[in-house]
């Protein structure tokens, strides 16, 4: 039980001491998310696979209002903790060629994040999961806003209400579903039991799922993202697409399904089609950008909209994909975002049509690039295959017409992600590029990372699975049986 | 009864020091009497003593006067160099605050409507003065005689429906009202005007549309610190002073009364946010966003349970606190730049983060961000009303909250985000005092509100 506290607050601790670090923020910061991640893994070492939640806490916090401060963790937290404390140090190691001004409030700005984020992926009660969820949106609004390019304040406040509008409406149904709690609590274990008829669980499902859309995002409520991801500061971007959007999932999986499956069933097919003509939408979109972060922000778009579409299609496969997935997804995309940054701070573009030939000067930085890239179009041998390969198993089981349009996907990613591929590394170099020097220090260092986490992942994927597989059969299972109940 | 004693004699010692010109003594004198009578507050915590059948100093009357008591305070420490740059006659500012603040302990305890009037006119006349105080100044001579011929107006409004309801009852006191609610088998005719009178008179007191209409201008004409004493510590008294009338003595009779209050909640709510999108400067910001908050005050009152009462204490808490913030980083930009538009918030954070770090606090706490007061505050309004599943009003509300967001974080916006003036800006000590408690206090309310939940 201390651990899991440690866990979540370390990071906390870690934003107050950054925050007065002065010019070492860096260095302090790195210690943190460091030491979290390796807290991380002693916690996943001492993690028994099966479907119980384990290190869990349970104090009283505003008794009153049957609110506890309850954690736990299970195989699903446990991969998206992982995923975060894995991510944070990498990115804030990815901001080592950047001199950010003003650098304390840069890093504790992060690492306050990762505290909300941890609470949003361990907690039971929905009152700390709230919380948490606002926490974590904070944090990245004032890194966007403040470290962001063009057109900032506008992009951000966009974003900023956009999400905030979201999770108004979740408090509401949350604040309903406790009313209905005989026990007057927030206490998720109470919620699952609650006896909601379809018409409850169905406004109750579109309260959570919009809130859970607009942060993934699903088509139509993810008008916010492209401008957002590519006005943000790279590392806000990276927190955003690797991290944040995981919230969204985490919590369709978490609380949406196990809560209003009769919503669900009721309205998944419609959250399934939003989700596939998002996949479609995007991909389309991402062949005509020009720049090369708004094609890889569309492509996340595209990528997401499959994980969607594997949940709510509600079967082992394509829950099992969605939880690969979420981890792949969330280091691949940090990696194309690292390297663009790495392009931008060398020659000052992103534009695809102004780069070429990088590869010619820059070997290492391009070998690194292809096996992000190969990752990223989910080439077999890659991290990306596994899930990708199960999220469609999961979509066709549910229905043949949905997986012959969501198997696009993978053939449009490869295209314009190759396509992008081999318009910025390959060809000749020009003016721009001859100068361009490849990677050294910690760009080695990350990208050789995130490089072997692809390949490890990609080969020998069972240890992801084995962790998560027991809590999703459980997960499956209650809902039917829920579901069958209600029938 | 030994609070208002306290604070009506420290009031007489304060005009007398200024008489002798001791202007050095006045703030401290001040501050011991404040601090004495909020230890007088705290020994009658649970005493619930009815004293002459006119005032009731119950734990809700306690935590009010708390509230009022330590507001007034805070703003007592801002006064630092402020009045000394208008006016000779310091010692008057003083007096009539504390007199302005014994009328409003009456308002927050009384037990007989006499009494609810007697403490109104004891504080509204002190700030029909405070309002015109700078005697040269046109916005405050303005500001002065719309508050007067407004809230006279409305004290004619307020007695008419006392009036009426002693007609039909025979009686000020409200036990005896709320017996004869109860009791009788049919009520009479003459009494729900008189409700819906005394509705309209207090919310002319406490600002909320469709009667409204003085707020703006006059917070905007008063001096600075009249209007923060005038949109904190005023407006929580005004609320108490509603709240035990209608959840208090009226509470039978909610379902006739709760038609009218549904209309001038919406109302509120609406043309206090919407109208606050549009504004270039802060002050008038403030005085449409108080509306604003006035509208989710009365939302606890809605639907009447058991925890309305202290819904109120939280949320006026949350907002006298995060307002004391907001007004006092006012002045101090004010006196720097002379303006109170936006475009003087540019770059605050580069000039003295401590500051802008409060102001956002206080900021987030207005909008209703978790981990802060505002947010406790608001999420037990709406927790309250869907308790009867009033889902579409919540809705609303919510929809309002998002309103808020955009004006709120305008000032944010322009501290963190734009550029202004490099020059630095400094805060005396008091400030910094003022602002760290009221910090500290909306931050620990918004972390563990516990401490307040069940007061009354």
């Amino acid at each position: 039980m201390e651990q899991l506290l440690l866990l979540i607050f370390l990071p906390l601790v870690g934003a107050i001491i950054t925050a007065f670090a002065g010019k070492s923020a860096k260095i302090v910061s790195t210690v943190f998310s460091v030491v979290s991640l390796v807290l991380a893994l002693v916690i996943a070492g001492n993690f028994i696979p099966n479907a119980s939640t384990q290190f869990e806490v349970n104090l009283p916090w505003i008794a009153d209002l049957g609110i506890n401060f309850h954690a736990g963790i299970d195989g699903i937290s446990m991969l998206v903790v992982l995923l975060t404390n894995l991510l944070v140090p990498i990115i804030i190691l990815s901001s080592y060629n950047h001199e950010y001004k003003n650098p304390a409030a840069f890093y504790a700005l992060i690492l306050f994040m990762q505290c909300g984020l941890l609470l949003v992926f361990t907690a039971l009660d929905a009152f700390l999961f709230y919380i948490g969820w606002e926490a974590a949106l904070i944090p990245i609004y004032f890194i966007c806003a403040i470290w962001g390019g063009k057109d900032r304040i506008r992009i951000n406040m966009k974003f900023f209400v956009y999400t905030i509008a979201g999770s108004l409406f979740m408090l509401m149904g949350i604040i309903y579903l406790y009313l209905q709690n005989p026990a007057h609590n927030f206490d998720i274990q109470a919620f699952y039991a609650l006896n909601l008829d379809s018409a409850q669980q169905g406004w109750i499902f579109w309260a959570f799922f919009i809130a859970f859309a607009i942060k993934m995002p699903v088509f139509p409520f993810h008008t916010w993202q492209p401008d957002t991801y590519t006005a943000a500061p790279t590392q806000g971007t990276m927190l955003l697409s690797g991290i944040m959007l995981k919230m969204g999932i985490y919590g369709v999986i978490r609380w949406l399904l196990p809560i209003v499956p009769a919503g669900v069933h009721d309205w998944g097919q419609i959250a399934i089609i939003l989700s596939i003509i998002g996949i479609v939408y995007a991909s389309l979109i991402a062949f005509t950008q020009k720049d090369a972060k708004r094609l890889v922000a569309y492509s996340s778009i595209a990528h997401v909209g499959l994980i969607s579409a594997g949940i709510f299609a509600f079967n082992q496969q394509g829950m099992q994909g969605a939880m690969v997935q979420m981890l792949s997804h969330g280091i691949n995309v940090v990696g194309l975002f690292f390297v663009l940054d790495i392009i931008f701070s060398r020659v000052k573009t992103n534009k695809i049509e102004e780069l070429g030939g990088i590869a010619k000067v820059a070997p290492q930085l391009a070998l690194t690039f292809l096996i992000i890239v190969l990752g990223t179009v989910a080439l077999p041998g890659t991290n990306g295959f596994i899930g990708e390969f199960l999220l469609l198993i999961g979509v066709y089981n549910y229905g043949i017409w949905a997986a012959a349009i969501a198997g696009l996907t993978i053939i449009f990613g490869a295209v314009y992600m190759l396509r992008m591929y081999q318009n910025v590394m390959l060809g000749e170099t020009n003016s721009l590029t001859i100068t361009f020097t490849d990677i050294k220090g910690t760009e080695k260092l990350v990208l050789y990372t995130i490089c072997a986490l692809i390949i490890v992942l990609g080969v020998y994927p069972k240890p992801i699975l084995h962790l998560t597989e027991a809590s999703v059969q459980h997960l499956l299972e209650q809902v039917n049986q829920k579901l069958n109940t209600v029938n | 009864m030994n609070i208002i004693i306290t604070i009506s004699i420290t009031a007489f010692i304060v005009l007398y020091a200024g008489l002798f010109k001791a202007n050095k003594a006045l703030l401290p004198l001040t501050v011991v009497g404040l601090l004495t009578a909020l230890g007088f507050t705290f020994c009658a915590w649970n005493g619930n003593a009815v004293h002459f059948g006119m005032m009731q100093t119950d734990n809700f009357a306690l935590a009010f006067s708390g509230i009022c008591i330590i507001g007034t305070l805070l703003i007592f420490l801002l006064t630092q160099n402020y009045f000394h740059a208008k006016s000779d006659n310091i010692a008057e500012y003083y007096t009539l605050i504390l007199f302005a603040l014994a009328g409003m302990i009456m308002m927050v305890s009384y037990k007989n409507m006499a009494m609810l009037f007697v403490g109104l006119e004891i504080m509204s006349v002190s700030l029909y003065i405070l309002a015109g105080i700078r005697k040269k100044d046109f916005a405050s001579n303005e500001a002065s005689l719309k508050y007067f011929l407004m809230g006279a107006f409305s004290t004619g409004f307020l007695l008419f429906g006392i009036t009426l309801i002693y007609g039909a009852t025979g009686s000020f006191d409200l036990d005896k009202i709320q017996a004869y609610l109860v009791n009788s088998q049919t009520i009479s005719p003459i009494f729900y005007p008189g409700v819906i009178l005394m509705m309209i008179g207090l919310s002319f007191k406490v600002g909320a549309a469709p009667f409204h209409f003085w707020t703006p201008d006059v917070y905007e004409g008063a001096p600075s610190l009249i209007t923060t004493f005038m949109s904190t510590v005023v407006k929580t008294a005004g609320f108490a002073a509603f709240l035990r009338l209608f959840a208090g003595a009226l509470a039978p009779l909610h379902d006739f009364w709760v038609a009218p209050l549904m209309v001038i909640v919406c109302l509120t709510l609406f043309i206090g946010n919407v109208t606050a999108l549009f504004q270039k400067n802060f002050k008038r910001m403030l005085a449409y966003s108080s509306i604003s908050h006035a509208g989710y005050l009365l939302f606890s009152l809605i639907v009447l349970t058991k925890n309305s009462e202290n819904n109120v204490l939280v949320y006026a808490a949350a907002y006298t606190f995060a307002s004391i913030i907001a007004f006092a980083v006012l002045i101090l930009v004010k006196q720097k730049t002379g303006s109170d538009s936006f475009e003087s918030f540019n770059g605050l954070a580069k000039r003295n983060p401590l500051i802008a770090l409060c102001l956002t606090v206080a900021m987030l706490s207005l909008a209703g961000i978790p981990l802060t007061a505002g947010f406790i505050g608001k999420y037990l309004m709406f927790l309250n009303v869907m308790t009867e599943y009033k889902t579409l009003l919540v809705a609303f509300a919510i929809l309002n909250a998002l309103v808020g967001f955009y004006y709120y974080f305008r000032v944010i916006v322009a501290m963190w985000f734009k550029d202004g003036a490099e020059t630095e800006l400094s805060a005396p000590a008091q400030y910094k005092v003022v602002l760290l408690v009221s910090v500290a206090i909306t931050l620990i309310l918004g972390i563990y509100p516990a401490i307040i939940l069940n007061l009354i």
